[in-house]
């Protein structure tokens, strides 16, 4: 008001903004109700506090009744660990540590481009800023070098740091908080084992108040709980008819769901989240586009996704091995690159057997008579110069080089999102022992427009029997913008 | 359309399909075509022919960050380097006829200025002659330093000016972004002019070695040809 007196001289112009603007209006009624206005912010800001307060006690609790509840177990916990005679024999029980962080693919992500091992720096895209990763080598300063193996517990199955300080979620301890404790232990000793580099981690680029340990609260208290065994999950796949395989031992399925749901943190990147980035109940599997890039990481259940179609099949895509005519694209080909070709045969199959087992049937093909659509001619032409050279005429593919685009269900995602990237970016198989010379695609990104590649793909996705939607220029056009932006 | 077919090298008749590094490289040559090509961002370099250790260390500093070009880095990231280096080993042996340089200016003061900053550099500025570590012909030099004839003149521009702005780095000690730092507009302008109105010899091969060092030059140190 005092700004809008100074400016405004004419009375009945005041008068028209002081009564059309709320907060003008509040301003210039009585001091009572000014008084009132204040003890409404005041009660505001104490439920806030209050508000918070009950979340922060809520995550402080959980923590406290798993200590309690480890302690009056035995600390023994149902799921299973990677036994090995590890636990008397340092080297033994380094080497088992060297394979899980392998396998966790923990280097991954805290290991910059071009930097040192294991010394953080890399950037983890949320969706509320970037979470620049720790240094995780034995120096003293920078590094776990004065960690105890509890304290690394704590962070694996708490989410706490070293000091108590809530961890961000980016690092995954949503899943970590699964990984037993001998393999937790065992995860240590390897890591005090790598060569130390005194390297300060970058901050990180969260906008507030997401970067605040109170925000951490909430999420954790809406979130997080510590746990000690796999939930059964995802819930009833796995008691849908016909989709159990029959026969798989159960220390088999229990070894495979501890893989996927704790050290292998898939649920991470397949797991549909919420609206403020937690997981939602019984959608850990379903699916989900990746924060800060367009990549879909397709649903591990539905079958006409990446449900599992067989052990065999699961197992090969995992160790990077083509013959199957099925290999991870894009950020799952680093997965397979860096972490699960080095998965040993047993934990493979273990992983192969526990996806078999949640996988939903099948659907019936819905016996809808389908349209044949008007065939495009440019597209068809298009896809004749552009594509039919490695993927064939009828979309056959080349066995062991390039994929078949009939009847691939990666090319036909309801989301055509990953179809969109390949095209757009090329790209190669990953490059494993199983397939070390693999063969690649071009990108079209600078030589094909929005509108051809939604033609082409159009073309690709309802033709040889294959009836997914088309896909559009629009489409087309906001992956582009999204990934460019990345 | 046609600049898609051309990218791939093919004539239009069905490709059959050879269990070949040519084949699995098609995702390289597309781009770059089989001498270097223009395309709508930039210059894409030849790769054939260049030694194998410059052509190796150019995926790493792609894949690590020192040098940027987002579809390069891409299309790297799920390649080990055991595949790199057979990839670099591929192209480098690949002999292919360089074509005739493309017209240049013919300003004879320009020429000669950047002839004498290749054939003897600058003692004044420190800039040494690129021939002391490119070879004598210029066509590079075994096993990690790359020649400099048969690059169009903008592809060196750039490449200059990306030293000078920190955006393309090579390991540490990085003597050619030292060097950059040290040549004016007006010296990069000549330098590049120079280069790129040469000749490539026929059967140009990178030199085995170094040439022998010019009187009162110094060495150089540089992490990526040691």
């Amino acid at each position: 008001m005092r700004a809008l007196d100074k400016t405004l001289p004419n009375p009945a112009a005041q008068q028209r903004l002081a009564g059309d603007h709320p907060a003008a209006l509040l301003a210039s009624q009585t001091p009572k109700s000014a008084w009132a206005r204040l003890s409404l912010w005041a009660t505001f800001a104490l439920l806030l506090a209050a508000l918070l307060w009950v979340f922060w006690a809520a995550d402080a609790l959980h923590e406290r009744a798993d200590v309690a509840h480890r302690a009056m177990s035995g600390a023994t916990s149902g799921i299973a660990p990677s036994a090995s005679s590890a636990a008397t024999n340092p080297s033994a029980l380094v080497a088992q540590g060297q394979y899980l962080a392998r396998i966790g693919n923990c280097a991954l992500c805290h290991t910059a481009p071009g930097g040192p091992a294991f010394a953080g720096g890399r950037a983890i895209a949320t969706p509320f800023g970037a979470v620049m990763s720790t240094n995780i080598t034995p120096d003293p300063n920078h590094g776990l070098g004065r960690w105890t193996a509890d304290d690394f517990w704590r962070a694996l199955h708490h989410g706490k740091s070293r000091d108590g300080r809530r961890l961000s979620p980016a690092f995954p301890y949503t899943s970590y908080t699964l990984v037993s404790r001998t393999d937790a232990d065992a995860l240590f000793a390897f890591l005090m084992t790598v060569a130390p580099v005194a390297q300060a981690s970058a901050p990180s680029t969260l906008a507030w108040p997401f970067n605040t340990q109170a925000a951490l609260a909430v999420w954790r208290a809406l979130y997080f709980w510590p746990q000690n065994n796999i939930a059964p999950e995802p819930a009833s796949a796995a008691a849908a008819p016909g989709a159990a395989p029959s026969g798989e031992a159960p220390a088999a399925l229990a070894r495979g769901a501890y893989l996927v749901q704790g050290l292998g943190h898939c649920t991470e990147c397949h797991g549909t989240r919420g609206p403020l980035g937690g997981l939602q109940s019984g959608k850990t599997l379903a699916g989900a586009v990746l924060p800060g890039t367009p990549w879909y990481a397709p649903s591990l259940q539905r079958a006409d996704e990446a449900g599992a179609l067989s052990t065999a099949h699961t197992v090969a895509l995992l160790q990077g091995n083509t013959a199957h005519q099925g290999f991870a694209s894009g950020p799952m080909a680093e997965v397979v690159l860096h972490g699960t070709q080095h998965l040993r045969q047993a934990d493979a199959q273990a992983i192969a057997a526990y996806l078999q087992s949640v996988a939903q049937p099948a659907k019936a093909p819905t016996q809808v008579e389908l349209v044949k659509a008007s065939p495009d001619p440019r597209a068809a032409k298009l896809y004749e110069d552009q594509c039919a050279d490695c993927h064939g005429k009828d979309g056959q593919g080349q066995p062991g080089a390039y994929p078949a685009l009939a009847a691939n269900r990666a090319v036909l995602l309801d989301k055509p999102n990953n179809a969109v990237l390949t095209v757009l970016h090329g790209g190669f198989s990953p490059a494993t022992a199983r397939n070390p010379r693999p063969f690649g695609m071009p990108p079209y990104l600078l030589t094909l427009s929005d509108a051809e590649v939604a033609e082409v793909l159009t073309h690709v996705r309802t033709s040889w029997g294959n009836h997914a939607t088309g896909v559009s220029e629009l489409q087309v056009q906001q992956i582009r913008r999204v990934q460019a932006a990345h | 359309m046609a600049v898609g077919l051309c990218t791939l090298g093919l004539s239009g008749q069905a490709a059959v399909f050879e269990d070949s590094m040519a084949q699995r490289t098609l995702a390289c040559t597309g781009c770059h075509g089989p001498q270097g090509k223009s395309g709508p961002d930039g210059y894409y370099p030849r790769l054939a022919g260049k030694p194998a250790g410059y052509l190796y260390n150019q995926l790493r500093n792609m894949k690590d960050g020192r040098r940027h070009y987002a579809l390069m880095e891409g299309l790297l990231t799920p390649l080990d380097d055991a595949y790199l280096r057979e990839l670099a080993a591929y192209f480098s042996a690949l002999e292919i006829p360089y074509p005739p340089p493309s017209a240049q200016s013919t300003d004879p003061t320009l020429l000669a200025r950047g002839q004498t900053l290749v054939r003897k550099g600058d003692a004044a500025l420190q800039i040494p002659a690129c021939v002391q570590c490119h070879g004598t012909t210029l066509t590079g030099v075994q096993p990690s330093t790359p020649g400099l004839v048969g690059l169009p003149r903008d592809y060196l521009n750039a490449q200059l000016g990306g030293w000078q702005t920190g955006q393309r780095k090579a390991h540490a000690p990085d003597c050619m972004a030292a060097i950059a730092r040290r040549l004016s507009d007006a010296d990069v302008h000549a330098l590049t002019s120079w280069l790129a109105s040469q000749n490539v010899p026929q059967n140009a091969q990178p030199a085995p070695r170094k040439p022998a060092l010019a009187t009162g030059a110094a060495a150089i140190e540089c992490g990526s040809a040691p």
